[in-house]
C-alpha cells in the first residue's frame, strides 16, 4: 500500500463534489507525457472559436489522446466488458436452468408416460390372454387389468399428444397408436365373445390382436418411448455443458478491472478506486457463483441421470420383458401349436414358446443391468428379489411346458394360471412385476431429488448475474467518471 | 457552454447507456430463448415371424393313395406290445378345429377334456386297444409337426385332420380312409359366389400358408381355370385365420378342406360352404412306418367303428349339422387294401 508512485503527475488533492456529475472546470491538469503524441488539446473556454463542426472533429481527435478521453475510452471497455459478462452469464445460466427444469419437469415425466403407454399397452395384452385362459368366462382380476391397461394406455396416449410438437414423428406415432388401440380392442371383444361361445375362433381372434399389439403397436409405442428418452437425453445435454464463453468473458472483465485499477493507481498513487473495487467485486461474485452454482447444479443433473434416468430404463425395459415373456407364456397355452416358426432349417418351435424365451433373456439382462445400476440398498433390494421371482418363475415354466409336452394339458394350465396352491408361474409374474414397480418407484424418487437439487442450485443466477453486472458496469462507470472529473 | 458540457457528458455515458441497453436485451433474449431439442425416431421392430405350414405336400405320380393300407389284423406285434406296457396310448391331435379337436373354453368339467370327431376315434382305438377309452394322452402338435412327431414316436398316432397323400405316405404308414373330403369355397351366405368357378372373380381368396389349397389355386389360376382376376394373396398361419379375416372384411372367400370350412361354418353362421367339394381328399390315421402290427390294428377298429355303428354317432353329433346329414361325407368311405 506504500508503494513509491511511478508516474509523474499528480492530480489535484482534494476530492470535489463527484456525486453531482457537474465538471467543476478547474485549470487544464498537467497531461501525462508518456503518450508521446503531439498534444493538440482543446480545453474549453479556449478563446479562439471555429465551426462547430471542425471544433467537433478536434475533440474526438483529443479523446484518443488525452488522458480524459482515455479515461473515457477505458470507462466505456470495462462497462462494456462488464455487461457483456453479465449479459451472457444470464443467458447461458437461463438457458441451462430452463434445459434442467424441462428435464425435471416435462422430458422426464413425458419419457415416464410414453413408457407407460408401452407397459400398459403390454400389461393390457397380457392380461386379455390370462382371462382367455380362464375359460369363457374371464376372472375378473384379468378383466380389471385389461381395462387398466387400456385406460392408463388412453390416458397417457392423450398427455404424449398435448406434449408432442405438430408434424412431428412422435405426433404421427401417437395418431397411428390412437388409430391402433381402438381396432385391438375390438378384436379383444370379439375374441371373448368367441370363446364365451365356446368357439376356437376366440383363440384365432386372440391371436390376431396379439399380432396387432406386438407388430404394431408395442414397436410403435417403443419408438414413442424411444424418441422421449431422446428429448430427455437433449435436455440433459442442454443443462449439463459448462457455460466457457460466460467464464472466459468473466476473466477477460476482471483481468480489465484489474488492469484499470493499476493504470489508476500508477498514475494517481492512489490504491484503491471504490467504482472499480465494487465493480470487481460484482464481477467476482457472478463468476463464483457461475462456476458453483452450475458445477452443483451439474452434479446434480448428472446423478440424476446416472442413477435416476439410466435406472428408470433399464427398469422399464426389464418390465416390458416381463409382461411380453408372460403374454407369451399365456399365449403357448391360447394357441396350442396353432402357429410354429422354423427356428433352425427343418426344425419348427411353437412360435410363442419361442417368443417367451427371447423376452425371459431380456428379462435376465435388464435385471442385472439394473442390478448393476442400483446404487442403494433400497434400490437394490427389490430388483434382487425380482431375480429371485425370475429364477422360480423359469423353474415352475419347465414344468408347466413338461407337463403339456406329456400331454396334460391341465396340469400345464394350472401351472400357469391355477390357484396359489398349484404353485403357478402366474404368482412369480406377479411377484417380478411387483418388485420392479418398487424399483422404479424408488429411482423415481432418487431421480426427482438429485435432479431438483440441481435445479435449484441454478436459482436466481441468470437474474442475479444480470442485476449484479448492471451495479459492476455502474461500478466502473464511476470510478472512471470520478477520475474524469478531475478533469474539468 | 450548454450544448458542450452536455456533448461532454454524452461522451462520459452515452456509452453506458448504450451497454445498459444492450444488457437488458440480452437479458431479455437469454429468457426468451426458445428451447429446441433434437427428436429422433429410432425404430426397432419386435417382429413375429410366418410360419411355414408345409404339411400338405403336393401328391406326386402315385395311384390311390388312400388304397395302400394294410389289411386288418388283430395280431399284436412291438408296436402294440409296446403301447400295453405303457398302458396309454399316445394320439397326436388338433385342440384349434371346432367339431374335429378342441377344447371348449366352456367345458364345466374339473379335467378339460378335447372334443371332436378325430377324439372320437381315437378314444375308440385307445377302448378297442386298452379296453379303456381314457387310456389316452393327447398331445396337441401343430398341423407341420404331424410327421416329425410321428417319426420321432413322440406319439403313437396321429389322428388330426390328415390327409392320405403319396408323399406322406413315404414318411409314414396311413390307416385305412376314415374320412372323404375335398377342397371347397366358404363364403358368405349374402355373397355372389356360387362355388369354385369364375364367380370367384374380383374377388379377395384366403387359404393357409404352403397348404394343399393354396396349391392349387395357383396351379387353377395359372391354369386358367380360375379367373385371373382372383386375388389368392393372402395366406396365414392357420386355416381357422381366414375366417377372422372374412369376418373382418379382408377377404370375400376362403378355401380349405371342406371338413375344416365346415367346421368354421359351425362357428359362424351367416357363412356357408359353397358349391361341392372340388378335389378328393381322405383323411387318415398316421403310424410309424414299420409299426405294421398297430396298422392292421387300427384298420380292424376302423372297421368296426363303421359297423357297429360308432361312426355315424359321431358324424351325427359333431358334423351332420355343418357338412349335411346326406352328403358325400356322411357315409365312411368304403376301404381297399393294399
Amino acid at each position: 500500500m506504500t508503494q513509491p508512485p511511478k508516474s509523474s503527475t499528480a492530480p489535484p488533492g482534494p476530492d470535489p463534489a463527484s456525486g453531482s456529475g457537474l465538471p467543476t472546470m478547474p485549470g487544464i491538469p498537467p497531461q501525462p507525457t508518456s503518450t508521446g503524441s503531439p498534444a493538440s488539446p482543446a480545453p474549453a473556454g479556449e478563446p479562439p472559436r471555429r465551426t462547430a463542426f471542425a471544433e467537433g472533429v478536434d475533440r474526438v481527435r483529443a479523446a484518443a489522446t488525452t488522458e480524459p478521453g482515455r479515461l473515457r475510452i477505458i470507462g466505456a471497455v470495462l462497462a462494456l466488458l462488464v455487461v457483456s459478462f453479465g449479459a451472457v452469464t444470464a443467458w447461458q445460466a437461463t438457458d441451462r436452468a430452463s434445459a434442467a427444469d424441462d428435464v425435471l419437469h416435462k422430458s422426464q415425466p413425458l419419457s415416464s408416460a410414453a413408457a407407460d403407454i408401452y407397459r400398459s399397452l403390454a400389461d393390457a395384452n397380457t392380461a386379455a390372454s390370462s382371462g382367455f385362459l380362464a375359460g369363457g368366462q374371464e376372472t375378473k382380476t384379468s378383466r380389471d387389468r385389461y381395462e387398466r391397461g387400456i385406460r392408463t394406455a388412453a390416458a397417457k396416449l392423450v398427455t404424449a399428444a398435448n406434449n408432442s410438437d405438430p408434424g412431428s414423428p412422435s405426433a404421427a406415432t401417437i395418431a397411428e397408436l390412437n388409430r391402433l388401440l381402438p381396432q385391438y380392442k375390438g378384436l379383444i371383444e370379439r375374441a371373448r365373445a368367441n370363446n364365451r361361445q365356446g368357439y376356437p375362433l376366440g383363440g384365432a381372434y386372440l391371436r390376431y390382436a396379439n399380432d396387432t399389439m406386438q407388430n404394431e403397436m408395442l414397436p410403435a409405442a417403443e419408438d414413442l418411448y424411444k424418441s422421449e428418452n431422446e428429448r430427455l437425453r437433449g435436455d440433459y445435454a442442454d443443462a449439463t455443458p459448462y457455460p466457457w464463453a460466460a467464464i472466459a468473458l468473466g476473466i477477460v472483465a476482471l483481468a480489465a478491472l484489474a488492469w484499470a485499477q493499476h493504470r489508476n493507481y500508477r498514475r494517481t498513487n492512489r490504491v484503491l478506486n471504490h467504482g472499480l473495487v465494487a465493480a470487481g467485486a460484482a464481477t467476482t461474485v457472478v463468476l463464483l457463483w457461475l462456476v458453483v452454482g452450475h458445477s452443483v447444479a451439474r452434479a446434480g443433473l448428472g446423478d440424476s441421470y446416472d442413477h435416476g434416468v439410466r435406472s428408470l430404463n433399464v427398469l422399464h425395459d426389464a418390465r416390458i420383458a416381463s409382461l411380453k415373456a408372460r403374454g407369451n407364456e399365456n399365449l403357448t397355452l391360447v394357441s396350442r401349436g396353432a402357429e410354429t416358426v422354423e427356428v433352425k432349417p427343418g426344425e419348427f418351435q411353437d412360435k410363442f414358446d419361442v417368443a417367451y424365451k427371447e423376452s425371459m433373456q431380456d428379462l435376465a439382462d435388464g435385471l442385472t443391468a439394473a442390478q448393476s445400476l442400483a446404487d442403494d440398498g433400497a434400490g437394490e433390494q427389490p430388483v434382487r428379489s425380482a431375480v429371485g421371482n425370475m429364477d422360480e418363475w423359469q423353474d415352475r415354466h419347465q414344468q408347466a411346458r413338461a407337463a403339456d409336452d406329456a400331454g396334460d394339458y391341465q396340469a400345464a394350465l394350472n401351472k400357469v394360471i391355477g390357484a396359489k396352491s398349484d404353485k403357478p408361474t402366474g404368482e412369480c409374474f406377479d411377484n417380478v412385476d411387483k418388485n420392479l414397480d418398487t424399483a422404479l418407484r424408488h429411482e423415481q424418487r432418487e431421480f426427482q431429488q438429485a435432479a431438483g437439487d440441481g435445479l435449484d442450485a441454478m436459482t436466481g443466477l441468470s437474474a442475479g448475474a444480470a442485476a449484479l453486472a448492471v451495479l459492476g458496469a455502474a461500478g466502473a462507470v464511476l470510478g472512471i467518471g470520478r477520475r474524469l472529473s478531475e478533469y474539468r | 457552454m450548454h450544448a458542450r458540457r452536455l456533448r461532454a457528458s454524452l461522451k462520459g455515458w452515452g456509452g453506458v447507456g448504450a451497454m445498459a441497453v444492450v444488457c437488458a436485451l440480452a437479458v431479455a433474449f437469454a429468457l426468451l430463448l426458445p428451447h429446441t431439442r433434437p427428436t429422433d425416431d429410432g425404430s426397432t421392430g419386435v417382429g413375429g415371424q410366418g410360419v411355414a405350414d408345409g404339411s400338405h405336400a403336393k401328391a406326386e405320380e402315385c395311384k390311390d393313395p388312400e388304397d395302400q393300407s394294410l389289411s386288418p389284423s388283430t395280431a399284436e406285434g412291438a408296436s402294440i406290445a409296446t403301447i400295453k406296457k405303457r398302458g396309454y396310448v399316445s394320439v397326436g391331435v388338433d385342440q384349434n378345429s371346432y367339431r374335429w379337436g378342441y377344447r371348449n373354453p366352456n367345458s364345466t368339467a374339473k379335467d378339460v377334456e378335447l372334443e371332436g370327431f378325430d377324439i372320437d376315434l381315437a378314444r375308440r382305438i385307445a377302448e378297442d386297444l386298452l379296453g379303456d377309452a381314457d387310456k389316452i394322452r393327447f398331445k396337441a402338435i401343430p398341423t407341420n409337426q404331424r410327421i416329425p412327431a410321428v417319426q420321432s414316436g413322440q406319439v403313437d398316432m396321429v389322428v388330426r385332420t390328415m390327409t392320405i397323400n403319396c408323399d406322406r405316405l413315404e414318411q409314414v404308414a396311413f390307416s385305412a380312409p376314415y374320412f372323404l373330403t375335398g377342397q371347397q369355397v366358404l363364403a358368405p351366405t349374402s355373397s355372389t359366389i356360387e362355388g369354385y368357378d369364375e364367380t370367384l372373380a374380383d374377388q379377395k381368396i384366403c387359404s393357409a400358408k404352403g397348404s394343399t389349397a393354396y396349391d392349387k389355386l395357383d396351379a387353377d389360376r395359372k391354369a386358367g381355370r380360375l379367373p385371373a382376376s382372383t386375388d389368392i394373396s393372402i395366406t396365414v398361419p392357420n386355416q381357422l385365420d381366414c375366417l377372422v379375416r372374412l369376418q373382418l372384411g379382408q377377404v370375400d372367400a376362403v378355401v380349405t378342406d371342406g371338413a375344416l370350412a365346415a367346421s368354421q361354418a359351425a362357428q359362424d353362421p351367416t357363412v356357408e360352404l359353397k358349391g361341392d367339394r372340388f378335389t378328393t381328399e381322405y383323411y387318415g390315421v398316421a403310424m410309424k412306418k414299420d409299426a405294421d402290427d398297430l396298422v392292421r390294428r387300427v384298420n380292424r377298429i376302423l372297421e368296426d367303428y363303421r359297423e357297429d355303428g360308432g361312426w355315424k354317432r359321431s358324424y351325427g353329433t359333431w358334423l351332420s349339422a355343418t357338412l349335411g346329414s346326406d352328403s358325400e361325407s356322411a357315409t365312411p368311405p368304403r376301404p381297399t387294401y393294399a
